[in-house]
């Protein structure tokens, strides 16, 4: 159990998919400006991650490992990925339309999220089950969640402070997300 | 191995697309076309405006009904005739909408630095709002300006935003940045239709006008010398501002803040210079009118309650039609108020700019006699107005008052106005102390007759206006105070040839504050007279309310004051879709006040007609709201105030029934406009040169 807890703590803190692994920046910035679309957002990536990497696991499981075809592990994955919110799409919007429509525009944007592919790739590296591929993931997931979030708390506060020009906007959002990475290392040696 | 990894790869994508295909298959959501077509017809700006997530968002909404076709604020005519007609539907054009900024500045400016390091006023109000003076104004760090995703606000020299009408598309971004409600977007009903409320940005003169005039508005147009502008901003509460310019005692002046540094603002001067403007030029400005709702009002009486009620019914789309007893429109304006103070031709301009918006009349058609509540609602009558007025003289309680030779102030101004040239004999006694008493007895001046007006109290608790009772000793009125009628004396045709009276003092205060007349015992003398006229007090006559054939018994509640009950915020009586306003529910008072709740009774009647219910807003202002009446009024000049021309002079004044004052010329009214401290709830226009000269000579600086 505590294993588990650990695995689930180190994801989210420890080795924050964007703060400490510098994965996702792309959507990092970008859907940090506001604290209603980082929610929305995060979410997705949740949803996403886990679906992701349940099923990635399974290719390498049974697709890829028993061939031996383990180098083709990043572009399979991509294929699978991108399939994957494809059909997730669809389903979504035929059977649980508020939900799709909560999730809205960020569903395609996830389909080239790196940390989504991060996720799934560091659980094959990991050699984690099929268990533990699940809460490494949703964990990671969750941790993508918690630091957006945070920092689009931060940009909205400081977008209505005065600042240098040549600052307003990406530069002061990378500053921020440079400052929290440095605070998210004090979890470091914590696990 | 390369065949193995193109095969697996080529596998697994065959293997998705085969899902997928499957999938799209079983999932698909049949979208309505309608959609993509809507999508092409829209700017595809995706700015938001429509409240829907971009273009699409919108297009969606309009197609499964939960938007108009016009929700695009980008959209032209053209694109929205387009969409309108992919959905089935017509357009119809709206009234034009735009967005007001009610605040004028004052104060806000020096505040301006408490806030810097926080360039939005949603930051600074949550931050300083509870400790900053004014509850309501404008912070000025320009929120808006950067809301607005049409560049139509920019920040004036004054740090205020200014509009521009141009660029304007009444999205409503604005409002919604502002924190403190100064910005609203309104089409014309919504601002015919808008109480004045205790979060509205008030000056003590708007709160004060029974008529809710946005009165540092129209001194403000009068200053930037848009004279049109400034008719039109009183129209939207005022249809008579030619009679009111004339006649009104201004409320509003009472509580003006120049008071505390010299004197108050000539405001009904002002009011009067715009108004003889137009009323010279000789053509009404257009005023515009809501789309015909088909909608038909009975309004019983053409005095200035039943003029107000038509004209605002008529603007806000409904045809009214006023019924009048009389030979012609105007009520009191034109019965009781004598030519010399407002000349029946100005009047009737002025009634004829009403009846022209498409108000119909019918004259000499009395209420109970030619037409009752039934038969208005057999005729096709959706709502009606009461406003027939106070046209009973009370009596003053003496012994042979109804003696010939004794004749209401009321009666007799009415028979004055139809011409029937009552006899005044050469001595005439006035008894009573207001307006109409003061009316009565000048207008008896004017036929040639000794007048003296008779007052139980002293000058000073006259009722009536100051400068109409200096008028009144100028043309030789004399006066006999603390003096009260016991009886009249007639002759042996019962004809009234003397009053007997008895002297007074003044005792202890009564409730209205004043100090109660006591008579002295055994005080009584007596004076001679050809005619009396009790000018007490008026009631209304509600006699035609009276069903004949059951004795006695009215559909409506009165009240012992022989006044008309209704509901105070609504106007309605008992009798759904019946309303009331003016003297006959308030009791003799201003016109001003009648003309006022004219307005609210067209607005109740509107909700009556167009919705069920009749909405009253919880901070609806009724009284002074208490904070905005402060006296320190710091760095102004002092200026004169205007006086207005007196246009005959000495003798000749008082053998005519011509005009006695002007109006003021451009210059002066633009010099009274400067004095306007443009006030806000706690806030004024101090003077900056004046405080730049200051600066300069104080030793200290
Ligand atoms: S934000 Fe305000 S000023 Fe700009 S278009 Fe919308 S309503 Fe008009
Ligand atoms: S100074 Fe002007 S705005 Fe202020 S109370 Fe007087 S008339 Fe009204």
């Amino acid at each position: 159990m505590q294993e588990y807890f650990l695995l689930f703590i180190g994801a989210m803190f420890v080795n924050n998919i964007v703060l400490a692994q510098y994965l996702g920046n792309c959507p990092f910035i970008g859907t940090s400006k506001d604290t209603g679309v980082a929610i929305g957002m995060g979410g997705a990536v949740v949803f996403v991650a886990v679906m992701a990497a349940a099923i990635t696991w399974l290719v390498q499981e049974y697709v890829l490992a028993p061939f031996g075809l383990d180098f083709l592990q990043t572009l399979a994955f991509i294929l699978v990925i991108a399939a994957l919110v494809q059909f997730v799409e669809m389903f979504l919007k035929k059977v649980i339309p508020p939900l799709y429509k909560s999730l809205g525009i960020f569903l395609p944007l996830i389909t080239t999220n790196c940390a989504v592919m991060g996720i799934a790739l560091i659980c094959q590296r990991e050699e984690f089950g099929f268990v533990k591929t699940v809460l490494f993931s949703f964990a990671s997931g969750l941790g993508f969640m918690l630091a957006l979030v945070l920092l689009a708390g931060i940009r909205e506060k400081l977008a209505v402070r005065r600042l240098p020009i040549a600052m307003r906007g990406t530069p002061i959002g990378l500053i921020m997300a440079g400052l929290m990475s440095l605070a998210f290392f004090a979890f470091k040696g914590m696990i | 191995m390369i065949l193995t990894s193109g095969l697996t790869l080529f596998g697994i994508g065959l293997l998705a697309a085969a899902i997928l295909g499957i999938a799209s298959k079983l999932l698909f959501v049949k979208e309505d076309p309608r959609i993509a077509l809507i999508e092409d017809n829209l700017p595809g700006a995706n700015c938001g405006g429509c409240g829907f997530p971009g273009c699409s968002g919108a297009a969606a909404a309009i197609v499964a009904g939960k938007a108009p076709a016009s929700i695009c604020i980008v959209a032209d005519g053209e694109a929205i005739a387009t969409i309108a007609a992919l959905m089935g539907q017509e357009v119809i054009e709206r009234e034009p909408e735009l967005a007001v900024r009610d605040c004028t500045g004052g104060l806000r400016a020096a505040d301006l630095f408490h806030y810097e390091g926080a360039l939005d006023c949603r930051a600074a109000h949550l931050l300083y709002g509870g400790s900053k003076s004014c509850p309501e104004g404008c912070l000025g760090l320009g929120s808006c300006v950067r809301a607005c995703p049409f560049d139509a606000i920019h920040m004036g020299p004054e740090g205020l935003p200014v509009i521009d009408p141009t660029q304007c598309k009444a999205c409503g971004n604005c409002v919604d940045a502002c924190p403190r409600g100064v910005i609203g977007v309104s089409g014309m009903s919504a601002r015919l239709l808008h109480l004045n409320q205790t979060t509205d940005c008030l000056a003590p003169c708007r709160q004060k006008c029974p008529a809710q005039i946005n009165i540092p508005r129209y001194i403000e147009q009068i200053k930037a010398g848009d004279y049109d502008g400034a008719v039109m901003t009183i129209k939207e509460r005022n249809p008579l501002l030619v009679t009111c310019g004339r006649v009104c005692p201004r409320p509003c002046e009472t509580v003006c803040r120049r008071q505390y540094v010299d004197e108050t603002v000539g405001i009904n001067m002002l009011k009067r210079f715009v108004a003889d403007r137009e009323l010279r030029s000789g053509v009404h400005l257009p005023v515009p009118c809501a789309k015909d709702t088909g909608k038909c009002v009975a309004v019983i009486g053409g005095g200035p309650a039943g003029l107000s009620c038509a004209y605002f019914l008529r603007r806000l789309g409904h045809s009214p039609t006023i019924f009048d007893a009389m030979p012609a429109l105007g009520g009191q304006t034109r019965y009781g108020i004598p030519e010399y103070r407002l000349p029946k031709a100005d009047l009737d301009w002025e009634i004829q700019g009403i009846l022209d918006l498409g108000v119909e009349a019918k004259l000499n058609t009395k209420f109970g006699r030619d037409f009752t509540l039934e038969s208005l609602k057999a005729d096709g009558f959706d709502a009606v107005f009461i406003g027939i007025g106070a046209w009973q003289a009370s009596g003053m309680y003496a012994e042979g008052e109804d003696l010939d030779g004794v004749m209401g102030g009321i009666e007799f101004l009415t028979a004055h106005a139809l011409g029937q040239k009552p006899e005044t004999g050469n001595k005439v006694i006035v008894v009573g102390g207001g307006n109409t008493a003061i009316d009565a007895a000048r207008t008896c001046v004017r036929l040639g007759a000794e007048v003296t007006l008779m007052y139980r109290r002293t000058r000073n608790e006259m009722p009536a206006d100051v400068e109409e009772i200096v008028g009144a000793e100028d043309e030789g009125v004399q006066f006999k105070f603390l003096a009260a009628p016991a009886r009249v004396i007639g002759d042996e045709n019962g004809r009234a040839t003397h009053l007997e009276y008895y002297e007074m003092e003044l005792g202890e205060p009564d409730e209205s504050g004043r100090r109660r007349p006591v008579k002295k015992e055994g005080s009584e003398q007596r004076m001679e007279a050809t005619l009396i006229i009790p000018a007490i007090g008026q009631k209304p006559d509600l006699a035609c309310l009276y069903d004949d054939s059951e004795e006695g018994t009215c559909p409506l509640e009165t009240t012992k004051w022989q006044t008309i009950v209704a509901d105070p915020d609504t106007f309605e009586t008992a009798i759904p879709g019946v309303f009331t306003a003016g003297d006959v529910y308030t009791g003799p008072d201003l016109v001003i006040s009648a003309i006022g709740d004219g307005r609210k009774a067209a607005r109740s009647i509107h909700y009556h007609l167009t919705e069920a219910a009749i909405p009253i807003p919880e901070t609806t202002q009724k009284t002074m709201i208490p904070y905005t009446l402060f006296k320190e009024i710091d760095s102004v000049e002092r200026k004169k105030r205007a006086v207005l021309p007196h246009l005959c002079h000495g003798d000749e004044r008082n053998c005519t029934f011509n005009e006695v004052e002007g109006p003021l010329d451009e210059q002066q009214a633009l010099a009274e406009a400067d004095r306007c401290l443009r006030c806000g709830l706690v806030c004024y226009d101090r003077d900056e040169p004046f405080l730049a000269e200051e600066r300069e000579t104080s030793p200290d600086s």
